[in-house]
Parts: structure tokens; C-alpha cells; sequence
């Protein structure tokens, strides 16, 4: 079938086939390798992208079911040619060892940041806590985020669109 | 690598549409909500549909209200939107309890309701509370709409009373007085699906329980529920004894099976204890 993605801003169209999961679409059909495949059982969380600005595990989505829709990746957290906030946090406090999880890690980091722009400690472990890191101990990467929090995360901010049901009580 | 086999999509963009679609399909025809079970089970090779309706776009089926004393919830609202939902959390604290502990803060973006019942695992959280509430399930088909209660929702392990060609539309949760509740889980690691679970719902008049709804978890409830335990609580005295009584025969009134979560006397001693503090919490809320 024909899907039209868009991600990060340009648009893409390819034949795949239905079964195609979107972490394979977005690593052997666009090149766009950033997003980590692991686990492939949807608990790791090294292929987190954001599908219509709300992460997802992309193991666990099919390409087709992005059509027509907006995927982000971790290549498109740069602006510019300036690091985001996220990133820089990761540098700065050596968020990341190997590197695996961190793709994933950051793509949630930026959604919590855009939601609660000075979340605490508690509130980093907790939005990360379906992602696994087996180099850091996730201290650093807690740190990293706090870090962007404080160094101008939220001028970067991306429009808000919280997945909210319409609630009329 | 884990790979789907071969299958055929098709986006709904109407509930009618996805109804139409599902019944030219016949049984081997599969909506497709989230996703998030529906996936993993065919990566697995454990479904092989021949048709996915995708039905994640259908906003009308997404949506929380309150109308006639009861919740309603739309079958694709999504986890992460009952979760931050002030009604559910103020009205309904053991929906608020549960959603925090389903799986992960991703996958609870994109897993939904309707999904979550649907896929009738015997390790499903909501299928307890819901059991517990004594909600009811709307059920849409080429024939018109039915409810159906969700103690006789599902009929056996991934087993629903949704025939193929209909779709579970809305949830409905009674809204009572007086009535508190809770839903106590152990995992083994945060995100992980139960090694057992209880939900308890409280209804008082005065020190007395007029009326208990007792949910259980992965542990062989037959319909996730404990109605003898319900009986026994009913025009009892509220307190301690009456609660540590009623885990009991909530527990031998399970049929828990080991695994690699934990072994059978494991599971029942968690029913009984997990029952009661559930009761005990319930109570202090009511
Ligand atoms: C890593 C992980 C951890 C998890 N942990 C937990 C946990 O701790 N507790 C828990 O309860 N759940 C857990 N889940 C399950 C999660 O809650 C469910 O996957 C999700 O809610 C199912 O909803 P869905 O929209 O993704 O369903 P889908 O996967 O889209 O569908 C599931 C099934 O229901 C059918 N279906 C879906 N919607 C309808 C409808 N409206 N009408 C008729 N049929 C329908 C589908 O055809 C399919 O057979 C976990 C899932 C993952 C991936
Ligand atoms: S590869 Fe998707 S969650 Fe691990
Ligand atoms: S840095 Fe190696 S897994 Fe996180």
C-alpha cells in the first residue's frame, strides 16, 4: 500500500507493506537511523517517537498507521544547527554511556518538558519509567533532563497538543 | 525479528464505515485500536488477521462525560486521558489507582479502553475494576446497539461477547453515593502486568455496607469478580474483621495458575490481602 509520512517536517511517500512496523519504515526505508531498535517487545523504549506529537513505542505501531499523520524523531530535535536544551542536557551531565537508550530517552524529555516545563525528580523517573537504560543507572540522564529544564527548555518548547479526551461534566 | 504476517489495512473514518468494513470482512477481520496488544500478539504470531480496521482515528469514540449518575467513557479513549480525567479521579478513585500502575506512561498514550477489554487478557487491570463497578458495556453492530454487563463481558481467557462485525463503543460506570473505592496491585518491576491485583467498591449506610463490588486480577476470578465475598460483606458492619474475612473467601474462591510471576499459593495469598486493603482503603474513602 502507498503511505504519505510526514517526519520531522518533510514529507515522504513509499510502498510498503501493511505489516511494516514504523521503527523499520523509519530506519531501512528513510535511512532516518537515530531511533534505536531493541527490545522488540515494547519495554525498552529505545524506539520512542513521537506519532502526532505523543511518543509511542515504534516496535509497537505500523507505518501504515502513520499515514496522513506526523512522526518526530530524535534527528529532528536539532534546530538549526543548534542542539536542543535536551541534548545539551545530556552532554552536559553525561546523560548517556552507550548511547542505546538515549534517542528514546531525549524524544520523552522533550514531550515531558513541553507538558511540565520544571518537573521534579520524581517526575523524570516517572515519565521515563518505561524506557530501560542498562549503562547509567538513570541518575545522569535525571540530571540531564532537570538540566534542560533550567537552560531554556521551555523558549524551546513545541506548541503543546496533549492528548486530552473532551470532557464535559 | 518479530514480523507480522502478512495482513491487509484499511483506515475507518466513521464508526458506521468501520462496521460496514468489519462485517464485509467476516471473522477474520480485526479492529485495530491502539494497537498495543493487537501488535505484540501478531509480531507474535499469536493472531494472524487477514483485515486490520483501523479504528484509532474515530474521535467520537473518545470522550469522557458524566450524564444520568454515570460515567461514560468512549471505547478509544486512552488510558493516559482517564488518568489526567478530574470526574474519574474524584468520583472513582479505583480507576484513578489502576491507571497509574497499567504499563508504562507510553503506552498508556496510546493503549485504549475499549482495547483493554476487548483483548480479555486474564491479567487486564480494568477488567477488575470494571467488574467491580458493575459498569456495562455498549456494544455497536450492523443490528443496532446492545449492553451487555461487564461481568458477562467476557467469556473465557481473550474470549469477549463482541461478535465479529461489532465494536464496543462506551463504557458506562455508575456514579453512587456514599461509595468509595480502591485497587491495590503488586508487579514485580514498574509496568509490569500484575502478579495479582484487587479493586474493592464501597457503598455505606451509616457503619453498614449496603452494597460491595470486589474485583480481582490474574488470579482465575471467574468474570474478575468475588461475588461470594460481596455477599458476605453485605449488611455487615464495616471494619477490619469483616474485611480480612472477606480476602479470605475472595482468595478461596480463585483459581490461580504459576507462572513466571509467582506460584499458585503465591497468587492466593495476594488475593486475600490485596482484597482487604483494598476494602480498608475503600472504606477510609467512602
Ligand atoms: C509493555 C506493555 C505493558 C502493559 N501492561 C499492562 C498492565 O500492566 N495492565 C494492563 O491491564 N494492561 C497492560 N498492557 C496492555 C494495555 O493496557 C493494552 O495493550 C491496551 O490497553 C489495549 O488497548 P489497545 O487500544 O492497544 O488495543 P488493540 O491492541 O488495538 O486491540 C486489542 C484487541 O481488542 C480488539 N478491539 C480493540 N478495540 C475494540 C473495540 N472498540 N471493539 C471491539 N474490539 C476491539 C482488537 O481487535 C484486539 O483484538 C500492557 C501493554 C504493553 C504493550
Ligand atoms: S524496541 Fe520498541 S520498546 Fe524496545
Ligand atoms: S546509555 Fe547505554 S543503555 Fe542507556
Amino acid at each position: 500500500m502507498q503511505i504519505t509520512v510526514t517526519v520531522n517536517g518533510t514529507e515522504y511517500t513509499r510502498d510498503v507493506e501493511p505489516r511494516l512496523l514504523l521503527i523499520h519504515f523509519l530506519r531501512d526505508e528513510l535511512g532516518l537511523t537515530g531511533s534505536h531498535w531493541g527490545c522488540d517487545t515494547s519495554n525498552c523504549g529505545a524506539c520512542v517517537v513521537w506519532l502526532d506529537r505523543t511518543p509511542v513505542k515504534s516496535c509497537t505501531a505500523l507505518a501504515a498507521m502513520a499515514s496522513g499523520r506526523e512522526v518526530a524523531t530524535v534527528e529532528g530535535l536539532e534546530k538549526d544547527g543548534q542542539l536542543d536544551p535536551v541534548q545539551q542536557g545530556f552532554v552536559a551531565c553525561h546523560g548517556l554511556q552507550c548511547g542505546f537508550c538515549t534517542p528514546g530517552m531525549m524524544m520523552t524529555a522533550r514531550w515531558l518538558l513541553d507538558h511540565n516545563p520544571d518537573p521534579s525528580e520524581q517526575e523524570v523517573r516517572e515519565a521515563i519509567s518505561g524506557q530501560i537504560c542498562r549503562c547509567t543507572g538513570y541518575e545522569n540522564i535525571v540530571r540531564a533532563v532537570r538540566w534542560a529544564s533550567e537552560h531554556g527548555a521551555a523558549e524551546h518548547r513545541e506548541p503543546a497538543q496533549h492528548v486530552e479526551a473532551e470532557v464535559t461534566a | 525479528m518479530q514480523v507480522p504476517t502478512h495482513v491487509e489495512y484499511e483506515r475507518a473514518s466513521s464508526v458506521d464505515e468501520a462496521l460496514e468494513m468489519l462485517s464485509r470482512a467476516g471473522g477474520e477481520a480485526r479492529p485495530l485500536a491502539g494497537g498495543h496488544s493487537l501488535i505484540p500478539m501478531m509480531k507474535l504470531r499469536l493472531a494472524q488477521p487477514e483485515l486490520l480496521v483501523d479504528i484509532s482515528g474515530l474521535t467520537e469514540l473518545s470522550y469522557i462525560n458524566v450524564a444520568d449518575a454515570e460515567l461514560r467513557v468512549g471505547a478509544l479513549t486512552r488510558h493516559a486521558q482517564l488518568l489526567d480525567s478530574a470526574v474519574a479521579g474524584e468520583r472513582l478513585p479505583i480507576v484513578h489507582d489502576a491507571e497509574r500502575v497499567i504499563a508504562d506512561p507510553i503506552v498508556r498514550n496510546w493503549g485504549t479502553i475499549g482495547g483493554s477489554l476487548c483483548q480479555a487478557d486474564p491479567s487486564e487491570d480494568l477488567s477488575a475494576v470494571l467488574a467491580a463497578l458493575r459498569a456495562t458495556a455498549v456494544i455497536r453492530g450492523a443490528g443496532g446497539v446492545r449492553t451487555v454487563p461487564a461481568r458477562e463481558f467476557h467469556a473465557g481467557p481473550y474470549e469477549t461477547v463482541v461478535e465479529p462485525g461489532e465494536l464496543l463503543v462506551e463504557l458506562r460506570i455508575p456514579l453512587t453515593a456514599n461509595t468509595g473505592s480502591a485497587y491495590e496491585k503488586v508487579e514485580r518491576r514498574v509496568g509490569d502486568w500484575s502478579v495479582a491485583a484487587a479493586g474493592a467498591v464501597l457503598t455505606l449506610a451509616g457503619e453498614l455496607i449496603e452494597d460491595a463490588g470486589i474485583g480481582l486480577t490474574a488470579v482465575g476470578a471467574p468474570h474478575f469478580c468475588a461475588p461470594e465475598a460481596e455477599e458476605f460483606l453485605r449488611g455487615r458492619r464495616a471494619g477490619e474483621e469483616a474485611f480480612t474475612t472477606a480476602g479470605q473467601i475472595a482468595a478461596e474462591h480463585s483459581n490461580p495458575v504459576a507462572d513466571q510471576r509467582g506460584p499458585e499459593d503465591y497468587k492466593r495469598h495476594l488475593a486475600a490481602e490485596l482484597t482487604t486493603r483494598a476494602l480498608r482503603k475503600a472504606f477510609e474513602r467512602a
